[in-house]
């Protein structure tokens, strides 16, 4: 690895807020995207002679669309509550990283168009036109948001600084300024199935290896099936879980759940992405269309019930979005709902989390283990943000933090937490979400990356923990890059299904 | 009838005029923008008593700024309650007879302002000694407490230094609820307070003082976490629904 053209932040115990340092970051630069990407998803690639009032335009349309953004662009009184809360300020110290001076890019363009002050009296309330400096910040600032509503969590009105960034990015590609990494990945996602853009004969390759490995490991012939008509279960995952590391260990423990609980289940070509970075830029219609493969996959293969693997931003979309945008869910009274509906199984929620299966399927005495397996990993749990704070587990409020936590304790015997205020609704952001983790933004992931590193050393001190334990493809991607800038073992990070698959009993 | 009561009869309409068909206005808007998708902060209520629940914590104790940071809680919920004590005491002048709970609330009422100045003035104090906040504070927010303290402050002068004419003042209000004019004392504190509160109320719909009507339509706040039992369709989604399937 080639050394950091920066300074890594210095590892402590706890995190300082730092005093802010105007600029800190302003020379970071996401890669904007080339023309066949972005004529694809419908957008310009440059700005054209009439940026500006495509982007008042759009801002219009935005506030009449989204109650959270016109709530928020009105509501916020520059309290300073939130000012402290986000990991990218904290590893920064870039006051526009805080996320009211992130909103405030956005607010000082809403009130100079949108409101009667900004209009008469700008330099009172803050109000600024919009120029070409203006849509830099953005393009700097709001892709140095991972979208992980900490802020959200903190704030006295609820304002959600994901929102203001996701409309701030769809602004930003709707008069030609895209980001490149985003840009491409909803490109292969939508013509190929995933976002690695790994075709269907090669998936079917790297999953027949799969079950080789794990034939070879357990002499246990547990099978990876895809496009199986007629199984019951269609997992829907990230597709870095079919080769990346540690992504993949994950995937065999989903296989070898399965296999233990006797089920049929298959995965989908068409649908072998459960990711969509239509969430991370805004576009409710591109989201739509992505999350739609997972349907007409479902609907396909004629499966009976539809469970997601470790990702946090796409258990986000399908817990809390798919019914709306898919009729994946219950409680539809329209045709479109109802066709799926009939074919569901009804017993169950859907979708479901593979957490959430496993767990029950424990909680049965349906799955056997050694828990001695894990001995040589100490543990803790990392709550990634999309499933902390916008999503569930199970019946009640905050599942999402005990049923992975229950699985580590049922497989592994070694568990610490990290320190309150860095766990559940107030976890840290890896550092690397939101449509973040492309190697030209490296540095706002390493520095975003320090309170989590910052936690994860007070227990790597305290209690000797050698394993962070997960459940989100983008944070095992990050944490494995971004671990040793901290002088941690990349080899430490790993899904929770990982220590599911080292632990369980096959017959 | 003096000019200066014509003056403020006038202004004092307008004021609520403005104040309440702006408000109206506003709540009209946030409630007609559809929230298309389920986006509550979680762990988040799954019932609707539950998200009254959590919406009551919110505005009775401010709830997420307590999480946040105890400064501002303290400094914000003390002026907010004084607040409201003093506005509810202030009921008296409208209303003959004074209801018995705006009578027992009267001295508490009274010393509530100073809870109510003590929380703005430590609110100001951050805008100058927090670096972070000093960073994200506009001339506008500094003219609001600016305002806020002097409506507080000379309505406290005329409870505990020099009090004016109560009787004249409460003909002058008691007359413009229901239509009966009366002259306004003519009295420096009293103007300033009354011509401050007069201003605030105008200012209230275009600022963001709106965060008061705001935070009951704040969509992580006051929605239910149940996107897997209930499908939930903004009009203009469920227009794609139909377009396309």
């Amino acid at each position: 690895m080639a050394g950091p053209e920066f300074e890594v932040p210095a590892l402590s115990d706890y995190t300082v807020v730092p005093k802010i340092k105007e600029g800190a970051t302003a020379h970071l630069k996401t890669f904007p995207a080339a023309e066949p990407t972005q004529t694809y998803l419908g957008y310009p690639y440059e700005l054209g002679e009439d940026w500006k009032e495509r982007a008042i335009d759009r801002m219009g349309q935005i506030l009449d669309k989204f109650r959270s953004v016109r709530v928020f662009m009105d509501a916020c009184v520059h309290c300073g509550a939130c000012t402290d809360k986000c990991h990218y300020f904290l590893g920064t110290a870039d006051p526009n990283n805080m996320p009211v001076a992130r909103q405030d890019l956005m607010r000082k363009v809403y009130r100079r168009y949108f409101t009667l002050p900004g209009k008469i009296a700008p330099w009172l309330v803050g109000a600024e036109d919009l120029t070409e400096d203006t849509l830099n910040q953005w393009h700097n600032y709001y892709h140095q948001c991972s979208e992980c509503r900490r802020c959200s969590v903190y704030c006295p009105y609820g304002i959600d600084t994901a929102e203001i960034t996701m409309a701030g990015r769809e602004i930003l590609n709707y008069v030609g300024i895209g980001q490149k990494y985003s840009s491409e990945i909803l490109n292969k996602v939508q013509k190929i199935g995933n976002n690695l853009g790994l075709p269907g004969p090669a998936l079917e390759d790297t999953l027949e290896g799969l079950e080789e490995d794990i034939l070879d490991d357990t002499g246990v012939a547990v099978k990876i099936p895809l496009d199986v008509k007629g199984a019951e279960i269609l997992l829907v995952t990230p597709s870095a879980d079919f080769f990346s590391e540690p992504h993949v260990d994950s995937l065999i423990g989903y296989a070898k759940v399965f296999h233990a609980a006797g089920v049929s289940w298959t995965l989908s070509t068409h649908a072998s992405e459960a990711g969509n970075f239509g969430l991370f830029n805004g576009n409710y219609e591109t989201m739509r269309n992505v999350a739609m493969r997972i349907r007409d996959a479902a609907i396909e293969l004629g499966v009976k019930r539809i469970i997601v693997g470790e990702c946090g931003h796409a258990w986000r979309v399908a817990y809390a979005y798919w019914n709306t945008l898919t009729g994946i869910g219950w409680g539809g009274a329209d045709e479109f709902s109802k066709q799926l509906q009939d074919q569901l199984d009804m017993r169950y929620p859907q979708p479901m989390h593979i957490c959430e299966y496993t767990w029950d399927l424990i909680e049965k005495g349906a799955l056997k283990f050694d828990k001695s397996q894990n001995d040589h990993r100490v543990i803790t749990y990392h709550d990634s943000c999309n499933v902390a704070r916008a999503s569930r587990m199970g019946d009640e409020p905050g599942g999402q933090f005990t049923i992975p936590r229950n699985i580590i304790k049922a497989v592994a015997n070694h568990f610490h937490d990290m320190p309150e205020g860095t766990i559940g609704e107030a976890t840290f952001c890896c550092g690397g979400g939101g449509g973040m983790l492309t190697d030209d933004l490296i540095e706002a992931r390493v520095k975003g990356a320090l309170p989590r590193m910052n936690a994860y050393n007070s227990v790597v001190q305290k209690d000797k923990v050698n394993f962070l334990a997960l459940i989100c493809a983008i944070c095992k991607a990050q944490f494995t890059k971004v671990l040793p800038y901290y002088g941690f073992d990349r080899g430490s990070v790993g899904g929770v299904h990982q220590l599911v698959s080292s632990a369980i009993k096959l017959d | 009838m003096t000019s200066l009561t014509v003056f403020f009869i006038g202004l004092f309409y307008f004021a609520a005029l403005v104040l309440i068909g702006g408000v109206a206005y506003r709540i009209y808007e946030y409630s007609r923008t559809p929230a298309p998708l389920i986006i509550p902060t979680t762990p988040a209520p799954t019932t609707r008593s539950g998200v009254a629940m959590r919406m009551t914590r919110e505005v009775v104790f401010f709830e997420s700024l307590f999480k946040s940071n105890k400064w501002i809680w303290v400094f914000g919920w003390l002026f907010h309650v004084g607040l409201a004590l003093v506005l509810f005491r202030h009921l008296r002048y409208f209303q003959e007879p004074v209801w018995f709970v705006v009578e027992f609330i009267q001295p508490f009422g009274k010393y509530a302002s100073f809870a109510m100045v003590i929380g703005l003035a430590g609110l100001w104090a951050r805008r100058f000694l927090v670096d972070r906040v000093r960073y994200i504070s506009t001339p506008s927010d500094h003219l609001m407490l600016a305002l806020l303290i002097a409506i507080g402050v000379s309505g406290m002068m005329m409870t505990f230094v020099a009090p004016t004419d109560i009787v004249a003042l409460k003909a002058f209000a008691l007359g413009l609820v229901v239509f009966d004019w009366h002259p306004l004392p003519n009295d420096l504190f009293l103007i300033a307070h009354l011509a401050l509160v007069a201003l605030l109320m105008i200012i209230f719909p275009i600022s963001k003082l709106l965060h008061a009507p705001g935070i009951f339509f704040s969509p992580t706040r006051n929605m239910v976490d149940n996107p897997r039992e209930r499908r939930h369709l903004a009009p203009w989604a469920a227009a794609l629904d139909r377009n396309k399937n």
